[in-house]
């Protein structure tokens, strides 16, 4: 007896720290950007106007609008390593078509249309091949998506030549431009996109298709779901958000390079997913979460930057809280 | 007194997230004893275990192990400490050899490498003393289950084991390896090792067990001498009411009146398919409970994934309701008004993350949504009615399936296929794993099933069951259907002799 009064008592401690990451693995990415917004309103000048709010949403829209197509992706246990390249298809295509280097299209705004259609089109179409690759033969996502992820960029390059294409197209560039009420419309666009994606996970059977999927893909067919086509959708829908997210960075910079355009895209859009708490294992997936994760990585970035601290230290930063969001997930799985 | 106690937990609580699932149990196990470890699902069994093994932290109560207080933070330590488990899924690396698998996590090295011969002929060292001769260098999923089973023993006992915990180590064995496994069991216990048997088997409790303690609710309701105590008050103990009714009857079936009138619903011809499934004829008719008896391997599960179109025929037709039967896939036999509970809750039945409301409606949804959009009040309706008249156990539709017990979650995944509203519904092992009490329930909800005029099939490898529970009995062995028996006249004799032989032995009259 005497031996276990001097061990100390394995009660309360254990059950409060678990509670406490429990939550922290719920609320985690809420209040770890609420934390940042809070440091910024104290240290950094400037922060609170308007001009900050739509230097930060216009930078983090592209990554939203890829990581929304991630993360249905990853909630049905796959991943998606090709969507940086296909942005890079999508930014090479649309400008070759725009500019009339295929066809000469008379027309501003058809060719501006063809353009966005056919360049979103293909993009979605790669997804597809993406999906087949994965539902069809069973690949593993990380390898089927890496055909796309090195020759997708290397198709772009074929495609320009190598060559920057730079244009001023005032029809074409409102995509990432243009202001709607003062606020960009990539903004509203990303924000359209974010909510058709939540809704359609919580409120369709679509939705819940994938998320039964990546719980328990062999039951998900035992149940009669179409578990083939739920996955070329989903993979489908990643390539179609990568490529708009393609037009979108081509109209801000009014340029598009192939080497450049997407580079890293998929690294970013997977931390979003990641930190925003959705399971990396599948199954489990928030939109909204997603969207958290984005802004604060963003918010990290320019907190570092708008304080003095060199991007190249911002990534170190942005890795830690990486690792900080997976490893809490773990944690609160085995609780 | 103490001196023969090898392990001694006492007044152990744990509680989840508040609830508590242990309070004040206790558990004493002598050295060199095999110790029967009962209860129902939910019981706690599982949760002091893995309490004991460091799985979970224990919120209050002591542990005493081989004279010594016992604290342990993970199954590894508990591992290093004597304790080894084996769990009834077997946790080992099926494309690795026997010799790795035995000596994984304390490999033999030389010079830093491996030590290749050495951990070979520690690896066939130890299996011989269970009289297990076999090539330690192939890989471990050429054998049998039973055979792996032996190799997950002999690495526990390579760990110096002085308690081996098996948790349901015969759910998947059949008969022959029950017995070769009691035998390693008795050669433990006479090398001294104590032995935890869990196991919802009262019959092989009585065989290979001195003593027995009986969990419920988180408690532990007694401890006693396997002799001094009978099979009905193990039951009731377990159960905590009377069950004086289940003496004569093993299983909740009870022979209903006017089976085996009904039409023929469903009729497969020549089966064959695969290694497993080589020529298998059967007809289900309305408001019967056909039963599927056979050793494993036998191809019954197998026949079933053909019925419901998981997988297809080489050869053989099926009819249903007089046309064709052909489906392509779950969803084309969903919609021909099948339902299929397969064998494995986890593997292939719950999806874990999910809510009990998300599980049920996971076949049901394209029928009930329109445009794809959830219907969430027609939803509730739904699961609330299934919630109330299957008696499941949740503190509500959207609790996670993975906190519920096994009972529970086969409740929810009956009520999966039930909400589809089944002309033909496929039990696979429809009460395996399950305690007692829901056992019972079960096997009645079964029964009304059939009544309301359901076809229903039953795969079982529980003989009682089938015999009790199945008005038609179709035996199958090795891939083929050998005997079709009116399960009102056939007895258990009946059926293993068409398991064992082939053919039921009143059909032996031919020359």
């Amino acid at each position: 007896m005497t031996q276990t009064l001097g061990t100390p008592a394995p009660a309360a401690s254990p059950t409060r720290r678990l509670e406490i990451i429990d939550f922290l693995s719920r609320y985690g990415t809420l209040i770890a950007l609420a934390l940042l917004i809070v440091f910024n309103l104290i240290f950094t000048r400037n922060f609170a106007t308007l001009q900050t709010l739509n230097v930060n949403l216009t930078q983090v829209c592209t990554i939203v609008i890829v990581a929304v197509g991630m993360t249905l992706v990853i909630a049905t246990g796959g991943i998606d390593l090709s969507v940086g390249s296909l942005m890079a298809i999508s930014g090479a295509l649309a400008p070759m078509i725009f500019l009339g280097k295929i066809v000469p299209i008379d027309n501003v705004y058809l060719a501006v249309a063809a353009a966005m259609v056919l360049a979103v089109a293909v993009a979605g179409l790669l997804g597809l091949f993406n999906g087949w690759l994965v539902a069809q033969f069973g690949i593993q996502p990380i390898v089927a998506t890496l055909v796309l992820f090195i020759a997708g960029r290397g198709i772009a390059q074929v495609m320009t030549n190598g060559n920057l294409q730079t244009f001023k197209i005032p029809e074409f560039q409102w995509i990432g431009l243009g202001r709607f009420f003062g606020i960009p419309i990539q903004v509203i666009l990303m924000a359209a996109i974010v909510l058709l994606a939540a809704w359609c996970l919580r409120r369709t059977v679509f939705g819940r298709d994938i998320l039964a999927i990546g719980g328990n893909e062999k039951a998900a067919r035992f149940a009669g779901i179409a578990v083939g086509r739920v996955k070329l959708a989903v993979y489908a829908i990643s390539g179609l958000c990568a490529g708009l997210a393609g037009l979108v960075v081509i109209a801000i910079n009014s340029a598009s390079d192939a080497n450049l355009v997407g580079l890293g895209m998929e690294l970013d859009a997977i931390a979003a997913v990641a930190v925003g708490g959705t399971l990396l294992t599948g199954g489990k997936a928030t939109i909204i979460g997603t969207l958290l994760g984005a802004l604060t990585i963003q918010l990290v970035r320019y907190t570092l930057l708008a304080n003095g601290v060199p991007d190249a230290a911002a990534l170190v930063v942005k890795a830690a809280i990486i690792v900080a969001a997976v490893w809490l997930q773990r944690q609160g799985r085995t609780s | 007194m103490a001196e023969d106690l090898l392990l001694s937990m006492r007044g152990i609580d744990k509680r989840f997230a508040g609830i508590p699932a242990l309070s004040q149990a206790s558990l004493e196990i002598r050295r060199g004893e095999v110790h029967a470890l009962i209860g129902q699902n939910g019981a706690g069994k599982s949760t002091l275990i893995k309490v004991l093994t460091g799985y979970h932290r224990r919120d209050g109560g002591e542990v005493v192990f081989d004279g010594r207080p016992f604290e342990v933070h993970s199954p590894q330590q508990a591992q290093a400490g004597g304790i080894s488990t084996i769990y009834q899924e077997i946790n080992l690396v099926p494309f690795r050899s026997v010799a790795e698998n035995i000596c994984l996590g304390r490999e033999t090295r030389r010079f830093g490498l491996l030590h290749w011969k050495a951990m070979h002929q520690e690896a066939e060292r130890l299996l011989a003393r269970f009289n297990v001769r076999l090539d330690v260098r192939r890989p471990l999923m050429e054998f049998s289950t039973a055979t792996q089973q032996m190799v997950a023993i002999a690495r526990a006992i390579g760990f110096s084991a002085k308690l081996v915990i098996m948790d349901e180590p015969t759910s998947s064995l059949d008969e022959q390896e029950v017995q070769v496994l009691f035998g390693v069991i008795r050669q433990l216990k006479a090398e001294g090792v104590s032995v935890v048997f869990v196991s919802h088997k009262l019959d092989e409790l009585y065989e290979v067990c001195d003593r027995v303690t009986i969990m419920r609710d988180g408690r532990t309701v007694r401890a006693a001498e396997m002799s001094a105590i009978g099979k009905l008050d193990l039951v009731s103990l377990m159960l905590g009411r009377d069950v004086r009714k289940a003496e004569g009857h093993a299983t909740a079936f009870e022979r209903h009146v006017g089976a085996g009138n009904g039409e023929v619903l469903f009729a497969a011809e020549n089966l064959a398919s695969g290694q497993a499934v080589h020529d298998v004829s059967f007809q289900l008719r309305r408001g019967e409970i056909a039963g599927f008896a056979g050793l494993l391997g036998a191809g019954r599960t197998e026949t079933a994934r053909l019925v419901f179109g998981v997988d297809h025929p080489r050869a053989g037709s099926m009819r249903l309701a007089g046309a064709p039967h052909a489906p392509r896939g779950p969803a084309e036999a969903i919609a021909a008004g099948m339902g299929f509970c397969t064998e494995d809750r986890k593997v292939e039945g719950i999806v874990p993350e999910m809510t009990v409301a998300e599980n049920m409606m996971l076949a049901v949804l394209p029928k009930i949504s329109r445009r794809g959009l959830l219907d969430d009040a027609r939803q509730k309706e739904i699961v609330e009615g299934f919630i109330r008249q299957l008696g499941i156990k949740c503190s509500g539709p959207s609790q996670k399936i993975r906190e519920l017990s096994g009972g529970n979650q086969q409740k929810v995944l009956l009520a999966r296929w039930l909400a589809t509203d089944p002309r033909l519904l496929i039990l696979d092992e429809p009460t395996r794993g399950i305690d007692v009490g829901a056992k019972g329930e079960i096997q009645r909800l079964i029964k009304d099933l059939a009544d309301k005029g359901l076809a229903v099939l039953m795969i079982s490898s529980e003989l009682e069951e089938v015999v009790e529970g199945a008005d038609r009995i179709f035996v199958l062995r090795e891939g083929r259907s050998v005997a079709e028996l009116d399960g009102e006249a056939a007895g258990e004799a009946e059926i293993m002799a068409a398991m064992a032989h082939g053919s039921a032995h009143r059909e032996e009259t031919s020359p």
